[in-house]
């Protein structure tokens, strides 16, 4: 191998420099990173138990959705029987009023666009 | 009773000829029904509008301005982007076929309010590919916006023009700064780039029992709505004790929106 040293360390920095992405996060400590989201309401439960609202939000808002565009059904009744108007503007953004700080500081993190504000109107945004 | 080869054959090609006839004459006898009494076996509901031309006040744009404020509805100075749920067309392009040489002078050019006719047989359902419009039990054909992909096929088979598509973005301003909905209602969800929309009788108000906007604002009460269903409603009332025309009908969409010329 000619100049084998060099091409050795070379190959060395190259490999340094393309994991860059990888160690960087371990070595500043940003991989344990989690976001924290701000809960600015009274009330003690949300429409469903928190858990199932972490995991499942997205199925349930798309359960409400087609249960009010399609079949004028607007009423969601929860398991302990506790009723709601399935409203994404009025009943989730009703408590959840810090959109910035419960939405998006997740949804940046995993990097999720969901379209919703395109048509929908965050209640202070009202000035647009 | 003994049968030879040839009658038994005979005799399964008759019963299957039978079995795969059944289907066929049911449809066909249910679809003949149909057709005849002119309308669907009763779901209970028919959601309908009368519009009375003689109280409608040439000049007075009531039902639209508070329609399109309600809905958030854009208004982009531009005819070829321009979006509208309710609006007015020159009387002989609303009625082609109905106007002649002699016609009065209050009928010839003046305007004609128009809307969604809610048909009872919707081509834009039938040409939606992924289901985006659909009628309602009551009749309301709606659309869920979430769903539009903006193919315009709807736009193509409405033959009333009832249908815009957003070419802008309803929520953008435009070059001297102007938001294109003036004042927006927070009640009510815009509309994004790259959708078809049109009126929606109003659904966010029926669910709460009120009558759609432009019949609640019009002071000549020159807009009945109500349920056709219902023989004692208002609609029924109206359409029995006067004379009144649909827009196209020889198209077979059977358009919902009445008017007494």
């Amino acid at each position: 191998m000619y100049n084998g040293g060099k091409v050795i360390i070379g190959l060395v920095i190259f490999a340094i420099l393309i994991t860059f992405p990888i160690w960087y996060n371990v070595v500043s400590g940003k991989a344990a990173y989690t976001p924290e989201l701000k809960i600015v309401t009274d009330e003690k439960q949300c429409v469903e138990p928190s858990k199932y609202m972490r995991e499942s939000h997205m199925q349930l808002l798309d359960q409400w959705r087609n249960s009010v565009v399609r079949d004028a059904e607007r009423t969601f009744m929860n398991h302990d029987g506790k009723k709601f108007d399935m409203s994404l503007t009025n009943t989730c953004l009703g408590c959840h009023s810090n959109k910035a700080d419960f939405c998006d500081k997740c949804h940046n993190y995993v990097e999720v666009t969901p379209t919703c504000w395109n048509c929908h109107i965050v209640p202070e945004e009202s000035k647009l | 009773m003994k049968i030879d080869r040839r009658a038994f054959m005979k005799m399964s090609g008759l019963g299957a000829l039978g079995i795969a006839a059944k289907p066929v004459m049911d449809v066909v006898t249910k679809a003949d029904l149909a057709e005849a009494s002119g309308r669907k076996a009763s779901s209970g509901k028919r959601l309908a509008m009368v519009v009375n031309l003689n109280k409608c006040k040439e000049g007075c744009t009531d039902c639209i301005d508070a329609c399109h404020t309600i809905h958030n509805v854009p208004d982009f100075k531009n005819p070829k982007d321009e979006i509208k749920w309710i609006w007015t067309e020159p009387y002989e392009r609303v009625f082609p076929n109905q106007e002649h040489g002699y016609i009065g002078k209050g009928m010839m050019g003046s305007p004609v309010l128009v809307l969604c006719n809610h048909c009872d047989n919707p081509p834009c359902v039938r040409v939606c590919p992924t289901k985006a419009t659909f009628k309602r039990k009551d009749g309301i054909v709606l659309m869920d916006y979430h769903r539009c992909i903006g193919c315009r096929f709807c736009m193509a088979a409405c033959p009333y023009g009832s249908r815009s598509f957003n070419w802008r973005n309803p929520r953008g301003r435009d070059s001297s700064g102007r938001p294109f909905i003036k004042k927006i209602n927070l009640s009510f969800p815009t509309r994004t780039t790259g959708v078809v929309e049109k009126c929606n009788f109003c659904t966010e108000r029926i669910a709460k029992n009120l009558e759609p906007k432009c019949v609640e604002v019009c002071k000549e009460d020159a807009l009945v709505f109500g349920d056709l269903e219902d023989a004692h409603s208002e609609v029924r009332e109206v359409l029995r004790s006067n004379y009144s025309i649909r827009r196209k009908p020889g198209l077979g969409t059977r358009p919902q929106i009445y008017y007494i010329v």
